[in-house]
């Protein structure tokens, strides 16, 4: 069954949790001694209501406080897709928590309440939303039952956000006016509001066309591992193992291998269920090529003529996302890219990016925990990738700070600036 | 994930989730070996089904096996046995887990843990990262972005890894039938002798035995999830069939292990707790 992740982004105040709670129990997802668990825990805690947010804030900590703490994870299926929700937190470090959220989703909900408007908060998600690259936007006009269902409140809204959103790089945003609360919209149409005419969120969710967001142009294999049977029966056999991270590999396409340059020919492509003809992107397989080249984990396997940048000289937007201590520039850190492990420092800021404001504030040396910067790196190998925008696989890092052993920052690479 | 570690290993208790795993893990290496061993705690207490089967898959896919045994560690004074008609030595397993960790000096741990399974579960990352005494940490874990792990630890630390989390119990069962894979029987509906306790059908084993007040029946049962004899439940079912099982699932109301395991009823944060002094 196709499968979409999408991230939920928002506040407690936002209706949030009611949203996915609204969605998870209209489809049917909520099964009974989960319901009968938060239904106690909140009658226990003296509530008014059955508090939806139970269902995600797994952690004591979480319960204790009221506060989620962590993205959450939450699993449902309809007959025409299943889904995976990354439930971002919308105040506490949220801008770690988003960031890790949308990484790898297919579709972000923005939550927007219909009395206050576009306010900073909504600017400061879009903004990531379209750092990150996420394919599909949804604004949700929440709590439309509070201002009377009234056209001309989200008519404006809609204008408000246009606006602001000219000056970022987002690719399909779809507007629904929403009550999570009174379930307007959000699995059954709302007859409150019959001068929408779009569709329902569920609907937008099981329809939404995501087949050409994977980049299938551009052939990208970083090797994971060599395969090489110690066994008498396959004297021979040495295998290319990894994911497909662009582009479709066949048997009988010229590829090349870097760093080295050296070319081949696929002979064959083992597969899970055994030998296919082909293999698309994100499928994990195994490459047999025709000659016998030297090849380790970190290398990348391409088309000969068309090629990823390789290169030791970055230049990235860095998020930072380390409580511990601040991005310090010249500092040597160890950083993961594709299947490759280098050491890499940060040699320049170029500047601060205000997520509010969308100014760029430069004289600035230092990234603080939930900062984002724009940055050159040099790093002791060189790496082959692309430009985030053209593949979050390839164009994507992460560094690890080499004594305390935690994730620092998360970067996304960009073609440098001319 | 394999070529970061020095030493890893692969949970393997016979279950489905860890079958699926051990599939997944060959099917990566094919042809050659998978370059690690599995593992199994065993509390002593477990089905006969599934230590048969576990001994047979393992032969079959010439695999090594190393068993950690709960009854060793209590022999040799590690832990001491619980006692009393309800006792249950799963939560014993955790011991006998680091101490097995530590003898073979394992750092990369795999499992199958799913985050659909439990409210904990769903907080964890996909490469969990273990202290020296084996704690998890659940307020200071490492972001996870994109595809990218982050495996770098400390002498004697070690990192759980699930590559399963974001799997439900509907996917599982897809995979099993779409791969055609061999479980314990006990996971298909057959008749066994039960009895009724805390509103659940527990099996009449050597290790459990019912109390005066609680009759035994013969049921058509199966087990949805596979766990130490004392503390899984069956459910009623007639489904003899991998599709029979998917219908089922399709239409559960109940979770699989809010229907089937007692030890994470014992309170509200029962697998938190546990998972934080290095339970799986």
């Amino acid at each position: 069954m196709e499968r979409l992740r999408f991230a939920t982004v928002g506040s407690v105040d936002d209706g949030k949790s009611t949203l996915i709670g609204r969605l998870l129990y209209d489809s049917k997802s909520i099964f009974e001694d989960q319901l009968e668990h938060i239904e106690a825990v909140s009658k226990r805690r003296g509530d008014d209501y059955v508090d939806l947010s139970l269902l995600t804030d797994g952690l004591r900590a979480e319960r204790e406080q009221g506060i989620t703490i962590d993205v959450a994870y939450r699993y449902f299926a309809t007959p025409k897709r299943s889904f995976i929700i990354a439930d971002c937190p919308g105040h506490i470090q949220y801008t770690r928590n988003m960031i890790t959220g949308a990484s790898n989703v297919d579709l972000a909900i923005v939550l927007i309440d219909a009395r206050t408007g576009v306010i900073e908060q909504t600017r400061r998600h879009s903004l990531l939303v379209s750092l990150l690259g996420v394919p599909h936007l949804v604004i949700c006009v929440n709590k439309m039952d509070l201002v009377d269902y009234d056209q001309t409140v989200f008519d404006r809204i809609r204008e408000e956000f246009e606006e602001f959103a000219s000056r970022l790089d987002l690719q399909d945003v779809t507007f629904l006016p929403i009550s999570a609360l009174a379930g307007d919209n959000v699995v059954t149409r709302s007859s409150s509001m019959p001068w929408f005419e779009g569709s329902t969120l569920l609907h937008h969710l099981e329809s939404v066309y995501t087949a050409s967001d994977d980049n299938r142009i551009d052939t990208r294999f970083p090797v994971q591992f060599v395969i090489r049977p110690q066994r008498s029966d396959f004297p021979d056999y040495r295998g290319f193992a990894g994911q497909v991270a662009g582009g479709v590999l066949r048997v009988g396409d010229d590829v090349m291998v870097l760093p080295s340059g050296l070319t081949s020919t696929i002979t064959g492509i083992d597969s899970p269920l055994g030998p296919v003809e082909k293999a698309e992107p994100g499928d994990a397989v195994t490459l047999l090529l025709a000659d016998d080249l030297s090849i380790t984990r970190g290398d990348m396997i391409c088309r000969p003529n068309n090629r990823p940048r390789v290169s030791q000289e970055l230049e990235a937007m860095l998020c930072w996302m380390d409580d511990a201590s601040p991005m310090q520039q010249n500092k040597i850190y160890s950083i993961k890219h594709t299947t490759n492990t280098a050491r890499a420092k940060i040699t320049e800021v170029l500047y601060r990016l205000n997520i509010s404001t969308l100014h760029r504030e430069t004289d600035v040396s230092q990234l603080q925990m939930n900062e984002i910067g724009r940055v050159t790196l040099h790093t002791t190998a060189p790496l082959m990738f692309d430009d985030y925008h053209q593949n979050r696989s390839t164009g994507c890092f992460i560094i690890v700070d080499e004594s305390t052993g935690q994730t620092a920052g998360a970067g996304m690479l960009l073609s440098p600036r001319t | 994930m394999a070529a970061e570690f020095e030493r890893p290993v692969l949970l393997f208790s016979g279950g489905k989730d860890s079958v699926v795993m051990l599939h997944l893990a060959v099917r990566a290496f094919a042809p050659a070996r998978i370059p690690f061993p599995v593992m199994h705690i065993d509390t002593g207490h477990n089905f006969a089904e599934v230590i048969e089967f576990r001994d047979r898959c393992v032969a079959d896919m010439d695999v090594q096996l190393i068993v950690g045994s709960v009854q060793a560690s209590i022999d040799t004074g590690r832990i001491t046995d619980v006692t009393g008609p309800r006792a249950s030595r799963n939560p014993l397993q955790t011991v006998t887990l680091l101490d097995s960790i530590a003898e073979y000096k394992f750092d990369a741990v795999f499992g199958g843990a799913r985050r659909d399974e439990e409210r904990a579960r769903a907080k964890e990352r996909v490469y969990s990262h273990r202290d020296s005494f084996g704690q998890w940490d659940p307020k200071n874990q490492r972001p996870e972005l994109w595809g990218i792990y982050n495996s770098r630890h400390r002498k004697g630390e070690h990192f759980r890894i699930f590559p399963i989390s974001n799997w439900t119990e509907l996917d599982i069962w897809s995979f099993i039938a779409e791969y055609n894979i061999d479980l314990p029987s006990i996971y298909y509906a057959h008749r066994r002798p039960v009895f009724r306790r805390d509103n659940m059908w527990m099996a009449v084993t050597p290790f459990l035995q019912p109390e005066a007040n609680e009759t035994v029946v013969e049921e058509m049962v199966r087990f949805r999830t596979v766990g130490d004899a004392t503390c899984t439940a069956a459910i009623e079912s007639v489904a003899t069939t991998v599709e029979d099982i998917i219908a089922e699932t399709s239409v559960a109301r109940i979770t699989e292990r809010g229907a089937t395991r007692a030890d994470d009823r014992m309170s509200e944060a029962g697998m938190e707790d546990r998972k934080r002094t290095g339970y799986f």
